[in-house]
């Protein structure tokens, strides 16, 4: 579903590409087409690790990071990659990538690598990453494919960390580990579990439906 | 050495943690191809299939990298065997059902990218399960996920029958539901060890 999204989305986008300088490359991820909350990719790792901000940003970061790599890399081979094989060569490159991070991250801080568990060694298999590489870095330049992986990356970023906020606020009563919530505050414990996730991304859904229907009424 | 029972293994990775409502593995087909009861059993038993071959074949490469001291190449060999194992079934069911083909569209290629096949392959090896209980966890989690996206095509069929808000329209009165459906699954969390 999600990638005949994608593929619209990108008809769209493509028709005004003349137009497109690297800055729009960059921002339409993080807003217009969000890889969250517009193209509804990356469910997995977006309602997993966010529990807490902490855990959204770390896996934001690295999102980024093998996104903008495997963007770079993939355009620079786009005319040698065989069209046959390049879904296999995309996946072999962003595993490389994701084994970097995922060694990086057990050397900076074991806690964190911990708490992320297999979701770090997941990112190959995150949609985002595979979508901009078929959909954008194989027939755009390296600039251009940069910028655009780099807004994708901060864009899902972006999502992460406001379900993550919200998921620790209400869930934990804390952000970013810093007490917000009063002593007396009740803590939704639902939150923090996996049905709080769905909720919560729901709840986020619904919010930007309402101003989409808003602003194609008026 | 891992030594849960077989049993133990199996209930916990089909019912309390579950792949898709517990661990939020392979949520995009859950998502995608949870329209119709037919087709979700159908791509669930597809995915069953490809966990218990790359779950074996994982097994196998696993042993390998640790004789070999090399285990950084885990994830990239992982990915590979369950990519051609995709291609394998893929190549299958265009021949023995092209309306199945048609069906499950996009997301039978897509199964290479569902997170829950690669979970089980990196599961099983750092819970340092052995052969029995490796296929035994491939089988309770493409079990899970059968049950989860079975459940979810039966509710979203009935959805179709009932008046929807503007707003809930799509993805987000699904992802509702799916809370749900995650919420009663926390009732099985006294079931196992």
């Amino acid at each position: 579903m999600s990638l005949i999204n994608q593929n619209k989305a990108n008809e769209g986008f493509f028709k005004k590409l003349g137009e497109n300088p690297a800055t729009d490359d960059f921002i339409k991820g993080l807003w217009k087409d969000n890889p969250v909350f517009v193209q509804v990719l990356g469910m997995c790792p977006s309602l997993a690790v966010s529990n807490s901000a902490k855990n959204a940003l770390a896996m934001g970061l690295a999102t980024t990071f093998v996104l903008t790599m495997s963007n770079v890399l993939i355009s620079l081979l786009r005319n040698f990659i065989p069209k046959e094989v390049r879904i296999a060569s995309y996946i072999l490159i962003i595993a490389t990538f994701v084994s970097m991070v995922d060694y990086t991250i057990q050397a900076v801080s074991v806690d964190l690598h911990k708490s992320l568990g297999a979701f770090i060694a997941l990112i190959v298999v995150n949609c985002i990453i595979l979508s901009r590489a078929e959909a954008f870095a194989s027939k755009n330049t390296v600039g251009r494919s940069f910028f655009d992986g780099l807004g994708m990356g901060l864009g899902f970023m972006f999502a992460l960390f406001c379900i993550g906020s919200i998921r620790e606020i209400i869930g934990s009563g804390s952000l970013l580990g810093f007490q917000v919530m009063p002593d007396a505050f009740e803590k939704w414990v639902i939150m923090v579990l996996p049905a709080g996730g769905f909720f919560t991304l729901a709840a986020l859904l619904l919010i930007f439906n309402h101003y989409k229907l808003k602003k194609s009424k008026a | 050495m891992n030594q849960e029972s077989l049993m133990t293994i199996f209930i916990n990775a089909s019912l309390i943690n579950n792949f898709v409502l517990a661990y939020f593995l392979g949520i995009c087909p859950f998502l995608g191809v949870s329209g119709r009861v037919g087709t979700a059993s159908k791509m669930g038993a597809a995915v069953t299939f490809v966990m218990v071959i790359s779950s074996v074949c994982a097994f196998g490469i696993n042993m390998l990298l640790v004789a070999v001291n090399a285990p950084f190449l885990q994830l990239i060999s992982y990915i590979v065997v369950i990519a051609s194992t995709v291609q394998l079934v893929e190549m299958f069911v265009k021949k023995a059902s092209p309306a199945l083909f048609k069906a499950l569209g996009i997301f039978l290629p897509l199964i290479t990218t569902n997170c829950a096949v690669l979970a089980i392959a990196l599961l099983q090896t750092s819970k340092g399960y052995d052969i029995f209980q490796s296929i035994t966890f491939a089988l309770g989690g493409g079990a899970g996920f059968t049950l989860a996206l079975v459940l979810m095509a039966g509710l979203r069929e009935q959805l179709e029958f009932s008046e929807v808000a503007g707003v809930a329209k799509g993805t987000a009165i699904v992802l509702l539901v799916a809370g749900i459906l995650s919420l009663s699954f926390m009732g099985f969390a006294g079931l196992g060890g």
